[in-house]
C-alpha cells in the first residue's frame, strides 16, 4: 500500500483513491498551472484504519442508533462530536502508523502543511462538499500532521456532512476518505474567485484580503470584491472593503493581526493581478467544463493556486428540512465574541427593559382604545425579540460546541460529553428562580399555619414575610403557568405559584451538592493541552462557552417574560370583552385587535395539539431508544405534558415526558425523577436542566408523548437512552 | 420506534420471510433452546413447528406448555445489531390431532415443501403455538409489544 503519494504520481485511474481536490490539483499541476507542493494519503489508508481498529462497526452503530429522517440537527451534531471522539481516542496501528510517519517526517520535516479533505466525488462536477469537511493550516511535524489526518477523517461525519450524503443519496456506509497534505503558503495576499456570479450568468466575482485566505472564507475579514464581466474580464465595479485585519501564520494555526496603515489605503491585488485571475479561472474552467470557484494566493508576485472546484449551488433545494439552516449556523472564535458582546451588553440588557416597562404599565387603568394601542406595541416588542432570538442568540449557542471540539481535541477524553462538567453551574436564571420556589416551599415546611392557610385555598396575607417573598417571585418571574409558549388560557396571579410550592414542599431535601474540585482539575486537564502562548485563547473560549451555556436558557427565560407581558394585556382585553360595562365601541376597538385572535388561535392548536391514542390499544410500546443526555437511572409514574396546564398538575416524584422542555418550564424539573423528551440533542434545555439537578435524562425519544400516558410507570436509564414502560398487569404470568 | 401499524407490518414480514425460528421451551426449571422451521398462520395469530416426538424439545413442551419462540432476520454482520429486526413470540404450545393436524399441516408444508417427509413421519408431531404476544425488537433497542387477541 503507497501511503504518501505526492501529487506529480497521480494518474487518471487514481481519481477514486485521491478524493476530488487531489485529483483536480493534480490536473492542474499536469497542465503547467503553479499549486503548491502538494501529498496524499489516499483512501485505502483510511480504510485500513477503520477496518484494522473495527471503528468503521462502531461509527455506523453510532450512526444508525436512530433512524436518520427522525434526528433534529442537534443530534446530528452528536453523532458527529461521538464520532470526531473515535478518532482523537482509537490510535493509527502500527503497520499504519509506523510507514506513514516515516514519510511524513522526510517529505514535510518541520516546515508548514495544510491539512485537508479530498474525499471521492468531492469537488467533481455534480457535487460539491464545500465547508463539509474540515481543513487545517499551519500544522508541523509527523505526531501533528498525523493528529489533523485523523481530523479531517473524521469530518467525513460532520453533522453538515452526514445531511448533506443524505440528500445527495450517497451511502455513508461506504463514503472515504482521501487527505491531502499541502505546503502553507506564507501569502502576502489571497482571496478566491467565482467564475460565474450565481446571481447574475454574465459576470464573475473575485474577493480578496491581505495574508492567507482563512479569514475571509470563514467570514472573519471583509474582503474587496469586483464584479467582472465573465466574457472578457472587464472590472464592471469594486466594492471596496474596511481594510483592518489580516489571517498570518501563527506558531500553531492562525491568528489575526492588526493591518498596517499603509496598506490599508490600498486594495490587495492591482488591476493587472485581478486579470490573471480572471485568466487561470477561465483556463480551469476550460480544463474541467465548469466555472470555477478557486482558491488563490500572491506569493512574492506569482499567483498560485491552493485550490479549485466546480461552482455549485446549494444541495438543499426546495425542501422544508431545516436541518441544513441549524447547520450552517457554525461561527468562528471572532464572530462569536462579538455576538457575545451585542447579546450580553446590549440585548438582554434592552429585554429585561422592555419587560419592565410592560411590568410597571397598570393595564386595569387604562381606557380601552389605550389598551389596545399597549396590546399593539406588546404586540411589536414580542415579534421583534422572536426575531432577536432566531438571528442572535440561537446562533451564540454554538459557543458550547466551540468549546467542546476545542475540549476534545485538546484532552480526547473517553466520554466525548466530559467538557459540560466544565459550563455547569453558571447561574442560569431558571436556576435563580427554582430556587426562589425551594425557598417559598421551605418556609412552608417549617410553618404548619401557613401550609394550612395554602393548602385550603386561601392566600397568604401580602404583608407576611412569605406574602412579600411571593409578590418578588411573580413580579421577578410572572405567573408560571402564562410563560409557556403556547398557553391560551393563564391561570390568574399567584395561585399557579401557590400550588407549585406547595409540591416543593412534599419534596425530601436535596442531597448536598458535588464540590467543584473535580471541575478545577478538569480546567487544569484542558489548559494543559495549550502551549503557554495559547493558554489565553483556550481560556477565552471556555468563558465563551460557558456564556453561551448560561444565555441558551436565560434568553428564554426574558423572552418568556415578554411573552408573558403580553399575554396579561391580551387576558386584560379578554375581561373587559365580558364586562356589561364597556362601550360597544371601546368593545369593537378590543375584538378586532389581531393579538385577540391570534391568541385564540394558539388556545385551540394547543389543545388540538393533544396526540391522539393509539387506535390500536393492544400495541404498546415496551422500551424506547432515544439519546442518553442525563446519566442515572429512575423511576417513576409518567407526567405527560402536552399543554402548558399539565404541569400545573406536576407531582413530585413524577417523571416529566414532553415534546420538548422549554426554559420557561423548567421549573417542574427539581420536582421530577427523570426528563425525557422527544426533541433529541445534549445541549438542549430539558438535558441541560436536567443534568444541574443530577437527574437522568433521555432525550430524542419518538413520539413518547404518544407511546406513554400519565400514570404509566416508566423507568429512565439516562447512561443507554432508554425508557422502559412497565408492562403492569397485563404482564403474562 | 415502530408505530403500531409499522409493528404489526414488521411482525408479518418477518414470520413470511424467515423460515428459521429458535424456540425456548423449559423444564424443570431447565431452559431449552433450539432450531426449528417456522410456518405462521393467515391470520399470524398461531405459529406452526414439527419435531420428532423423541426430542428434548418436545419432552420438555408436553411438561410445561408456557414458549417463547424468536424469529429474526440477522446476517452474522456488525450492522445487524442496529439493521436487523426480530421478533419473539410468546404463548402455548399444543400437539395437532386428527384433521386439525392435517388442515394445518398443508400450510406448514406451503412454507416448507422439502420438509413433507420429514413432518408427514408417524415419529413427528406437528405442533401449533397460540400466540398470546408478540414482541419486536427494531434498531437493536427498540422494542414493542403487541398483544395477539384470540
Amino acid at each position: 500500500m503507497k501511503f504518501f503519494l505526492p501529487l506529480e504520481e497521480v494518474r487518471e485511474e487514481d481519481r477514486l483513491r485521491v478524493g476530488g481536490k487531489a485529483f483536480a490539483l493534480a490536473r492542474l499541476h499536469l497542465k503547467g498551472i503553479r499549486v503548491p507542493t502538494t501529498f496524499c494519503i489516499p483512501c485505502e489508508v483510511f480504510e485500513a484504519y477503520l477496518s484494522r481498529t473495527r471503528l468503521r462497526d462502531r461509527i455506523l452503530l453510532e450512526i444508525n442508533r436512530k433512524a436518520f429522517d427522525q434526528m433534529r440537527w442537534e443530534e446530528l451534531w452528536d453523532v458527529s462530536l461521538r464520532v470526531r471522539n473515535f478518532f482523537l481516542t482509537t490510535p493509527l496501528p502500527g503497520e499504519i502508523l509506523e510507514p506513514l510517519a516515516a514519510e511524513v517526517e522526510e517529505y514535510c520535516g518541520e516546515r508548514p502543511f495544510a491539512v485537508r479533505s479530498s474525499a471521492p466525488g468531492e469537488d467533481d462536477e455534480q457535487t460539491s462538499f464545500a465547508g463539509l469537511h474540515e481543513s487545517f493550516l499551519n500544522v508541523r511535524g509527523a505526531d501533528s500532521v498525523l493528529k489533523h489526518v485523523k481530523l479531517v477523517w473524521a469530518s467525513l461525519y460532520s453533522d453538515a456532512a452526514l445531511l448533506y450524503r443524505k440528500e445527495l443519496q450517497l451511502d455513508i456506509s461506504t463514503s472515504s476518505m482521501a487527505v491531502i497534505v499541502q505546503e502553507l503558503i506564507p501569502a502576502e495576499r489571497s482571496g478566491v474567485f467565482f467564475g460565474i456570479d450565481p446571481s447574475n450568468s454574465a459576470q464573475s466575482v473575485l474577493e480578496s484580503v491581505y495574508g492567507l485566505n482563512q479569514g475571509l472564507v470563514d467570514g472573519d475579514i471583509e474582503p474587496d470584491r469586483w464584479m467582472l464581466d465573465r466574457a472578457s474580464g472587464k472590472i464592471l465595479s469594486h466594492q471596496k472593503a474596511r481594510r483592518e485585519q489580516y489571517a498570518v501564520p501563527d506558531k500553531e494555526g492562525v491568528s489575526f493581526k492588526d493591518l498596517p496603515q499603509d496598506r490599508r489605503s490600498s486594495p490587495p491585488v492591482n488591476e493587472a493581478e485581478i486579470g490573471e485571475v480572471w485568466k487561470t479561472g477561465r483556463e480551469i474552467e476550460a480544463l474541467a467544463h465548469r466555472p470555477q470557484d478557486m482558491e488563490w494566493c500572491y506569493q512574492e508576485g506569482r499567483l498560485v493556486v491552493l485550490q479549485s472546484r466546480a461552482v455549485t449551488s446549494s444541495g438543499f433545494k426546495d425542501t422544508d428540512d431545516k436541518r441544513p439552516w441549524y447547520l450552517s449556523l457554525h461561527r468562528s472564535y471572532e464572530n462569536l465574541n462579538k455576538l457575545h458582546d451585542r447579546i450580553e451588553n446590549q440585548l438582554i440588557p434592552e429585554m429585561v427593559l422592555d419587560a419592565e416597562k410592560m411590568r410597571q404599565t397598570r393595564l386595569g387603568e387604562l381606557s380601552a382604545a389605550a389598551l389596545a394601542r399597549e396590546i399593539e406595541k406588546r404586540q411589536e416588542i414580542t415579534d421583534r425579540w422572536n426575531r432577536v432570538y432566531w438571528a442572535e442568540f440561537i446562533p451564540f449557542a454554538h459557543g458550547i460546541r466551540l468549546f467542546g471540539q476545542l475540549y476534545n481535541d485538546a484532552v480526547r477524553p473517553e466520554d466525548p460529553y466530559e467538557f459540560m462538567r466544565l459550563l455547569e453551574k453558571t447561574n442560569l436564571k431558571s436556576l435563580e428562580r427554582n430556587r426562589l420556589l425551594e425557598e417559598l416551599a421551605r418556609r412552608v415546611q417549617e410553618d404548619a399555619a401557613l401550609k394550612k392557610v395554602l393548602a385550603g385555598g386561601e392566600q397568604a396575607p401580602p404583608d407576611s414575610p412569605f406574602g412579600k417573598l411571593l409578590q418578588e417571585f411573580v413580579s421577578r418571574f410572572g405567573d408560571l403557568a402564562c410563560q409557556t409558549s403556547g398557553a391560551g388560557e393563564c391561570r390568574q396571579g399567584s395561585d399557579a405559584v401557590v400550588r407549585l410550592v406547595l409540591e416543593y414542599a412534599r419534596k425530601p431535601s436535596p442531597p448536598p451538592q458535588e464540590g467543584r474540585s473535580d471541575v478545577r482539575e478538569l480546567e487544569e486537564r484542558f489548559l494543559q493541552g495549550f502551549s503557554d502562548e495559547k493558554k489565553a485563547f483556550a481560556k477565552d473560549i471556555l468563558r465563551l462557552g460557558r456564556a453561551s451555556y448560561r444565555l441558551r436558557d436565560d434568553d428564554n427565560i426574558h423572552l418568556g417574560r415578554i411573552e408573558s407581558g403580553l399575554f396579561e394585556a391580551v387576558r386584560e382585553a379578554r375581561s373587559r370583552l365580558s364586562d356589561p360595562g364597556e362601550l360597544p365601541e371601546d368593545l369593537e376597538k378590543l375584538s378586532s385587535l389581531p393579538a385577540l385572535a391570534r391568541d385564540q388561535d394558539s388556545s385551540e392548536a394547543s389543545k388540538k395539539a393533544v396526540p391522539p391514542r393509539s387506535q390500536a390499544p393492544w400495541i404498546q410500546a415496551r422500551q424506547v431508544v432515544g439519546q442518553p443526555a442525563g446519566p442515572g437511572i429512575a423511576r417513576g409514574r409518567a407526567r405527560v405534558v402536552t399543554r402548558p396546564e399539565d404541569l400545573l398538575d406536576f407531582k413530585q416524584g413524577e417523571v416529566l415526558i414532553c415534546k420538548a422542555v422549554d426554559p420557561n418550564m423548567t421549573f417542574v424539573v427539581p420536582l421530577a425523577a427523570a426528563v425525557v423528551e422527544e426533541r433529541g440533542g445534549m445541549l438542549i434545555h430539558g438535558a441541560i436542566i436536567a443534568r444541574e439537578y443530577g437527574l437522568p435524562c433521555v432525550t430524542g425519544a419518538p413520539d413518547i408523548t404518544g407511546l406513554v400516558q400519565t400514570g404509566d410507570l416508566v423507568t429512565v436509564d439516562g447512561f443507554l437512552g432508554i425508557v422502559t414502560r412497565d408492562a403492569g398487569e397485563s404482564e403474562m404470568e | 420506534m415502530e408505530t403500531s401499524g409499522h409493528a404489526w407490518d414488521a411482525i408479518e414480514t418477518l414470520l413470511t420471510s424467515e423460515a428459521l425460528g429458535v424456540l425456548s421451551t423449559e423444564k424443570k426449571g431447565r431452559p431449552y433452546a433450539s432450531l426449528v422451521a417456522v410456518a405462521a398462520s393467515d391470520d399470524f395469530k398461531h405459529l406452526l413447528f414439527a419435531t420428532p416426538r423423541t426430542t428434548r424439545k418436545y419432552g420438555n413442551l408436553t411438561a410445561n406448555p408456557w414458549v417463547a419462540l424468536l424469529v429474526n432476520n440477522s446476517r452474522n454482520l456488525a450492522q445487524d445489531i442496529y439493521g436487523a429486526l426480530s421478533v419473539t413470540a410468546l404463548g402455548t404450545a399444543e400437539t395437532l390431532e386428527g384433521s386439525d393436524r392435517e388442515a394445518l399441516l398443508e400450510i406448514y408444508l406451503k412454507r416448507h415443501p422439502h420438509l413433507k417427509s420429514f413432518a408427514g413421519a408417524p415419529t413427528n408431531a406437528l405442533v401449533r403455538v397460540d400466540v398470546e404476544r408478540y414482541i419486536l425488537v427494531s434498531r437493536f433497542q427498540n422494542v414493542t409489544e403487541v398483544e395477539v387477541v384470540p
